[in-house]
């Protein structure tokens, strides 16, 4: 089974190591950040940050970027899910 | 593109085991889909019949006002284990299970689903889940009295069995979480080569939305149970008014999940329908993209309507204005189904047997529960009716009248598939007719008593209520005692029926041009798929004797 | 496939099948967490102000000495696969070894975490907590069921990795056939991402 044969782009040792410095200069980013006061950006810039560091695990730990398109496919309906459910609870908490 | 392994002498699946066991351990070890789905088929109809009885007697209590055979607290615990053993041990887990497994695979050409020994595995979930429930019931402390829906505080405070229970649901959960994986892997990566998605039967397609709203919509009732009984062990707070919590977050929770799992109850029927109506009516479907993307657009649009269980439970006026028109969104889709059942049977040459007259029975009772649905979407009209018996018949219609009956279809369509034999056609129609005039009987009157104010999960009624709840009781027992007739006719035929060829009722599907019943392997050599799904030219070329 | 009286099932093998089984499974553990997280957005909105005095007084550090740790774990698996791929089974073993350290080392932090909070009297249904304004007892509710359940899969995904060690030693994973290994990389990478919003959820409100 040719299938079964791993495909073509294996990462690197050092491509990991590079995401891994990334995602700590990420975090770095997020801990100072905190200690600003950015008012009502706060709650956004630490979730936007915390969806860059998932965006690299996601795509280069977790090899999404190089697998079938169906995988993003299949993430990306489960995300967009989740989050219409948060929008419509919110209808009612934001109203209550 | 026939098989002719009628005339080959091969061993049936009743007669190869996919493990080095005989007898009954080489059922309890088996891996092969179909054995796997006949051992849900006599779990899951077990399961059924202790629901039914639970019905029959919650109906023989509320013959006359005041106690009749039952005190209150029993009443309640009743009630509750109908609707937890309905839900969670029938309905849900049962077309899936028993008829996703043994015809999705074959469907699709396949030799069976793509993780075997997981479905083995989603199986043992479902019994131990199963157990559990039978467990609580029967332990010290008295069988959950808060109705299947559990809403806290009550479900934190009761002093009945109810993490046990609980924890059951949660275990089925995972049973079905692992079913709809086991499934839409199998459509992704098992299909026979030609069969594109657009070339496969209807009755897969429904099981892969379905599949899908397994996935999705189950761990949030899984969070769910798991914080009630945090709840109950640790008093956390997190739903608790007292500490802050908000009590209408909790139903946000439940029904985000028991929403999309009627979708997970309706969404196979709907494609048991699209099969057996081309089959009787001897051609193709009308519309078929429109109804495989259709189960598609149900799946999805499922997700964005499940606050109108909760229209009177304290919601924002802005939340309850947009889910009352969210529903009515999620209509339309359904509609086109039956728009184009109907268009299929337009000038078709139709073949008036059981499983045909079992989904002329949907039909009417469907529809009659679709439609009062819009009663209950309707934010204006719900108030009224809202906790009434109108919604107890609404979703007896649509889960009992919709996926109960096509349980019965179902199992008339595939019988002779799975079994090898055929049941008696008079009996099956005597059947049909008293199960049609039961039901009737048993769930239209009270939407009348809804209307009239009849609240539900009431142990007493005011005397005016008397003689509709009268009729709705005599139609529990011609319904239940036709529900044991069928079961009856059926196990007689299992052993004592004539034999029944590949292809009794002249459908084109994988599944008829195969011998009855199936060989282990299901087919001698992958078919190449080059027809539509639902083209009868291909009966010339398959061995039939409808 | 032979066709004697108790045959022999044939079990095909299907590395993106598998892949594709592990990725949906990883969805529902979304959905898991999701609706955990509802609840947090849902509350954290209702009682901003509680949440951060609440929030202030966990320890920002072991925090953020944790996010290091499971953030280098996801690392030293993928990079476990990665030698797997390279022929290099001694580097794998290893790789995958200092990854359950740092699982392990994480549990470690958490423990005492959670102690430092009991010994202070903050705990589901003490008295400390109770008299405190209702969002912060909301606060503390969330963080324990959060942390909890997220320490449970990260325990889970210890035993699965020491699994996937012990069927490396034995070659049962080669690299010839590692999708096992590359599953629970998966799922161990999930433990991560949870991790990745929990903490600045918890740990980052000032």
């Amino acid at each position: 089974m040719d299938e079964n044969k791993k495909h073509q782009h294996h990462p690197s040792y050092g491509t990991f190591i590079l995401v891994w410095i990334a995602l700590l200069a990420f975090t770095s980013i997020t801990v100072t950040i905190a200690g600003v006061n950015l008012g009502g950006y706060t709650l956004f810039v630490a979730l936007l940050i915390a969806a860059i560091k998932s965006s690299l695990v996601i795509n280069i730990f977790m090899h999404i970027k190089f697998d079938e398109k169906i995988f993003k496919v299949f993430l990306g309906l489960s995300g967009f899910t989740l989050v219409v459910i948060f929008i419509l609870t919110f209808f009612d908490i934001i109203y209550r | 593109m026939s098989d002719n392994s009628s005339t080959v002498s091969t061993k049936s699946f009743y007669q190869q085991s996919t493990n080095k066991y005989s007898g009954i351990l080489s059922w309890l070890l088996t891996v092969d889909h179909k054995r796997i789905g006949l051992m849900y088929l006599v779990t899951i109809g077990f399961f059924f019949l202790v629901g039914v009885t639970f019905g029959v007697l919650i109906r023989l209590e509320l013959i006359s006002p005041g106690p009749t055979l039952m005190d209150a607290q029993t009443y309640n615990s009743f009630f509750t284990l109908h609707g937890v053993i309905m839900i969670f041990l029938f309905i849900i887990p049962g077309l899936p299970a028993i008829f996703g497994n043994f015809f999705l695979p074959l469907q699709i050409g396949a030799r069976d689903v793509a993780f075997p020994r997981l479905n083995l595995l989603s199986y043992y979930l479902y019994v131990t889940g199963a157990i559990l429930a039978l467990l609580a019931v029967l332990l010290p402390g008295g069988a959950i009295d808060t109705g299947w829906t559990f809403y806290i505080p009550y479900s934190v405070r009761s002093s009945t069995n109810i993490s046990l229970p609980l924890l059951a649901a949660f275990v089925l959960g995972f049973s079905s979480i692992l079913t709809g994986l086991n499934f839409i892997t199998t459509v992704h990566r098992l299909r026979a080569p030609g069969m594109t998605f657009f070339k496969m039967p209807l009755f897969v397609w429904s099981t892969y939305a379905t599949a899908w709203i397994q996935i999705i919509a189950t761990p949030i009732v899984g969070i769910t149970i798991l914080l009630v009984i945090i709840e109950r062990f640790f008093g956390v707070g997190i739903f608790d008014p007292a500490l802050g919590g908000d009590p209408i977050l909790f139903q946000h929770l439940f029904w985000i999940y028991s929403h999309p799992a009627v979708y997970i109850m309706i969404l196979p029927a709907m494609g048991v329908v699209s099969e057996i109506i081309p089959t009787f009516a001897r051609r193709t479907i009308f519309g078929y993209k429109a109804i495989a993307m259709s189960s598609l657009a149900i799946a999805f649009v499922g997700y964005l309507v499940w606050a109108h269980h909760m229209f009177t439970s304290g919601m924002s006026d802005e939340a309850r204005w947009i889910f009352s028109l969210l529903t009515f969104l999620v209509a339309l889709p359904s509609g086109v189904k039956i728009f184009n059942w109907i268009a299929t049977m337009y000038k078709g040459s139709i073949d008036p047997k059981a499983p045909f007259l079992w989904v002329m029975n949907f039909i009417f009772l469907f529809s009659i529960g679709g439609l009062t649905g819009l009663v209950l979407g309707s934010l204006a009209t719900d108030i009224h009716v809202h906790d009434t018996y109108f919604v107890v018949a609404h979703f007896h219609f649509v889960m009992f009248g919709g996926t109960g009956t096509i349980f019965f279809a179902a199992l008339h369509y595939w019988f002779p598939k799975m079994f090898g034999r055929m049941y008696n056609a008079k009996l099956a129609n005597v059947s049909i007719v008293f199960f049609f005039v039961g039901f009737m009987m048993l769930y239209f009157p009270k939407f009348i008593m809804g209307y009239m104010g009849m609240p539900r999960r009431y142990y007493d009624y005011l005397p005016q209520f008397e003689p509709l709840q009268q009729i709705s009781t005599v139609g529990s027992w011609i319904l239940a005692s036709t529900i044991l007739f069928i079961f009856s006719y059926l196990i007689y035929a299992l052993f004592k029926g004539p034999k029944a060829s590949s292809n009794p009722w002249g459908g084109v599907t994988l599944e008829w041009h195969i011998s009855s019943p199936p060989t282990l392997e299901n087919f001698h050599e992958i078919p190449t798929i080059t027809h539509e799904p639902y083209d009868f030219s291909q009966l010339k070329e398959m061995q039939h004797d409808a | 496939m032979t066709h004697s009286e108790n045959a022999v099932y044939h079990v095909h093998r299907d590395d993106v099948g598998a892949k594709m089984g592990m990725w949906l499974f990883l969805f529902t553990e979304v959905l898991l967490f999701g609706g955990m997280f509802l609840i947090y957005a849902v509350y954290r909105y209702q009682f901003p102000d509680q949440f951060r005095v609440a929030a202030m007084e966990l320890n920002t550090g072991i925090g953020t000495l944790n996010t290091v740790i499971l953030l280098t774990s996801s690392l030293t698996v993928a990079l476990s696969i990665a030698a797997m791929q390279k022929k290099n089974k001694f580097l794998s073993i290893l790789l995958l070894s200092i990854t359950i350290l740092f699982a392990l080392m994480f549990m470690v932090n958490k423990y005492f975490e959670w102690s430092a909070k009991f010994s202070h009297g903050i705990y589901p249904g003490s008295e400390e907590l109770l008299n405190r304004p209702d969002g912060q007892i909301l606060f503390y509710g969330l963080y324990y069921v959060m942390t909890g359940l997220h320490g449970l899969h990260v325990i889970i995904g210890v035993i699965i990795l020491i699994f996937m060690l012990v069927f490396i030693i034995r070659n049962k994973i080669t690299f010839n056939n590692y999708v096992k290994l590359e599953n629970s990389g998966l799922y161990w990478h999930l433990v991560d991402l949870i991790w990745i919003f929990l903490f600045p959820l918890f740990y980052l409100i000032q």
